[in-house]
């Protein structure tokens, strides 16, 4: 469920997630990437992804259940970062921090 | 002056400690707003939140329009009369004045801050809508370079007061251990309202505690019964986004359409078919690939379940559930005395969810839109009056040492009680179809549970902060329905099966007080002028 993967070997240890997650879901280590220590905390609100400078992380959009994902698969649909892209937090994609079409929606 | 407080045991001395005019205990938009406010006009200011100011709360994570309305008189009584029918005319235009005027002048300054507005064809900025995560996230910077010490993880439990002024408060320290105290001129309570964990975007965190801590010193609800919001979402997924719904039709499983179901008017249709059945979606009202496109970029997150489970929502169908949204998109929560957002209890000041909407809203708002103006507005005035008040003040905040209570074990799993009061607010044929015997049963079983828990203390730490969130749950429940019992007739969200029209006798707020007894007494609305709309 929720925050599934943490990909080890792109992790810098930063531990912002730890900071960031409202729910607290992680825990810093002394050493080493945090661990995910109450993933049944998690809310699946993805703040940890937007704000993982590394795209190291994953959540699984189910809240209510375990899925069993692996970094692997989540890298070969290439999915790491992509709602950091998609909202413009990916220095490849910062233009899209302007596109919030609200205003177009038809009424 | 050397008196000891109210609501602190002598046993532990507060791990951290300190002093400043203004607490502002939340970190979301209503937060952030008082601590600014408060900070201009030289108060000393200290922000605490229990998860982490900029992600934390129901708009971090989302994304909201705004009840942005620039100040022209004929678009301003539009925006005004939009809303009081569907409100069930409890909302008040001495209200909605000012909460506009201070929402176009806010919004207005987070465009001089960078804000990234849109810009339309004619190159015009668009500010109507802001999205939720680089919202908060020049929130956080703005109060960071206030000055405002930021004080993450830091979840408050009570309320200090001496005198019968509210002059603190003190909490735990979740990652760092120990308990923190805060001493304080005047406090604001912008915790945000409850939607008991049911997973609805970002909001698990909103677990009432303001409420209770508000209860708990004496502080008065209102509109509490305006507490029914649930929010469409995939069936396996949290985004409650409701608004894109507009564009989607309902299905059975063999996907025959439900007639009349829609996100705005039919939501109840769709919460009438899922007492027997399975409801699925598919957006294909959207029509065409340029509406597609918009849709995309107006709320990126809408699509990140489907896009993780390769579903098309504009052509696949997609099981959908409704997920309670409490108070977050409901209406009640503390009563304000004043424009200045005060309490009853003096020096206690509330803004944003924690508050009652009712003065703009009435008994029905929703998502968005109202609520992020609630938000900054009574922000605003909320931390410009605490600032006041306290610098009015002479060592308001010398009253000696204090301390926190050292929590006691009783042996209670808070998870148990946090499971049983869902049991009681979740199901739509409580709490979304009221009727004054499933009412009245669940309300015996909450207070029932109450008197074990009430009071109750927890040993561990870990246990001390779910159980003070099961506790604000549990007391939320029991103001909802209390009050839902005592209104009998339908108006606002408020649903009542065996009293299904509104009733003109009933135009008038319910305000509750007390947690262990709660008593109920009724407050006259002058909606000033308002235009009869035939329902």
């Amino acid at each position: 469920m929720m925050i599934e993967v943490l990909d080890t070997d792109t992790c810098t240890d930063c531990n912002l997630c730890v900071q960031v997650c409202p729910t607290n879901v992680f825990q810093a280590q002394p050493e080493g990437p945090p661990l995910i220590k109450r993933q049944d905390a998690c809310q699946t609100c993805f703040m940890c992804e937007l704000y993982c400078p590394v795209d190291a992380l994953y959540v699984e959009p189910d809240a209510d259940a375990v899925h069993g994902l692996t970094v692997e698969g989540v890298h070969e649909r290439q999915l790491f970062g992509s709602y950091r892209k998609a909202i413009g937090w990916h220095k490849d994609t910062r233009h899209r921090r302007l596109i919030d079409d609200h205003f177009r929606l038809p009424q | 002056m050397n008196v000891p407080l109210q609501g602190l045991d002598e046993t532990t001395v507060a791990a951290v400690e300190i002093a400043c005019d203004v607490l502002v205990i939340g970190g979301g938009p209503a937060g952030c707003w008082a601590a600014l406010e408060a900070a201009s006009i030289g108060a000393k200011v200290v922000l605490v939140d229990k998860g982490y100011c900029g992600s934390s709360g129901a708009t971090a994570s989302a994304g909201t329009q705004i009840w942005y309305v620039p100040p022209d008189p004929a678009e301003r009584e539009v925006a005004m009369a939009s809303r009081e029918a569907m409100g069930g005319y409890l909302s008040e235009r001495s209200w909605m004045v000012p909460v506009l005027d201070k929402t176009f002048e806010s919004v207005n300054r987070l465009a001089d801050w960078g804000y990234p507005f849109p810009r339309n064809d004619n190159g015009e900025e668009q500010r109507i809508s802001v999205q939720g995560p680089e919202y908060m996230r020049l929130m956080r910077r703005r109060v960071k370079n206030a000055g405002i010490t930021i004080l993450d993880h830091h979840p408050a439990t009570q309320l200090l007061t001496l005198e019968g002024r509210v002059v603190g408060a003190g909490g735990l320290r979740r990652q760092a251990g120990g308990h923190w105290l805060v001493k304080a001129g005047a406090v604001v309570l912008a915790a945000g309202g409850c939607a008991f964990m049911s997973k609805a975007l970002g909001c698990d965190v909103l677990t009432g505690d303001g409420y209770l801590m508000g209860a708990e010193v004496g502080a008065e609800l209102s509109g509490m019964e305006f507490s029914s919001a649930y929010a469409i979402s995939p069936a396996f997924a949290s985004v409650t986004k409701t608004a894109l719904y507009r564009f989607a039709q309902f299905y059975r499983k063999d996907h025959s359409l439900i007639e009349g179901a829609g996100s705005a008017r039919g939501r109840s249709i769709i919460a009438r078919t899922l007492l027997s059945e399975p409801v699925f979606a598919r957006l294909d009202l959207a029509g065409t690939d340029e509406v597609k496109a918009i849709l995309r970029r107006a709320q990126p997150n809408f699509f990140v379940p489907f896009d993780r489970r390769d579903i098309d929502p504009f052509t696949d169908f997609f099981e959908v559930k409704l997920r309670l949204e409490g108070t977050v998109r409901g209406t009640g929560g503390l009563r304000l005395t004043g424009l200045d957002c005060s309490t009853t209890v003096p020096g206690l000041y509330a803004a944003g969810d924690n508050a009652t909407r009712e003065p703009i809203c009435g008994g029905f708002t929703g998502g968005g839109s109202h609520n992020a103006a609630w938000a900054i507005a009574t922000g605003a005035f909320a931390g410009a009056a605490a600032a006041a008040y306290s610098l009015q003040r002479v060592s308001a905040t010398d009253f000696g040492p204090a301390c926190i209570a050292l929590p006691d074990t009783k042996g209670i799993d808070p998870a148990e009680i946090i499971k049983a009061v869902q049991d009681e607010v979740f199901p739509l044929d409580i709490n979304y179809f009221r009727t004054h015997s499933a009412l009245l049963a669940s309300l015996k079983r909450l207070d029932a549970l109450w008197e074990n828990v009430g009071r109750a203390t927890a040993l561990n730490e870990d246990h001390s902060l779910n159980l003070r969130q099961a506790q604000a749950m549990l007391a939320t429940a029991r103001f909802m329905y209390r009050a839902a019992l005592s209104r009998t007739e339908t108006r606002g969200m408020h649903r009542r099966e065996d009293y299904p029209t509104q009733n003109p006798d009933q135009h008038h707020r319910l305000i509750l007080s007390g947690l262990d007894h709660i008593a109920v007494r009724q407050e006259a609305v002058d909606p000033g002028a308002y235009k009869e709309a035939a329902e």
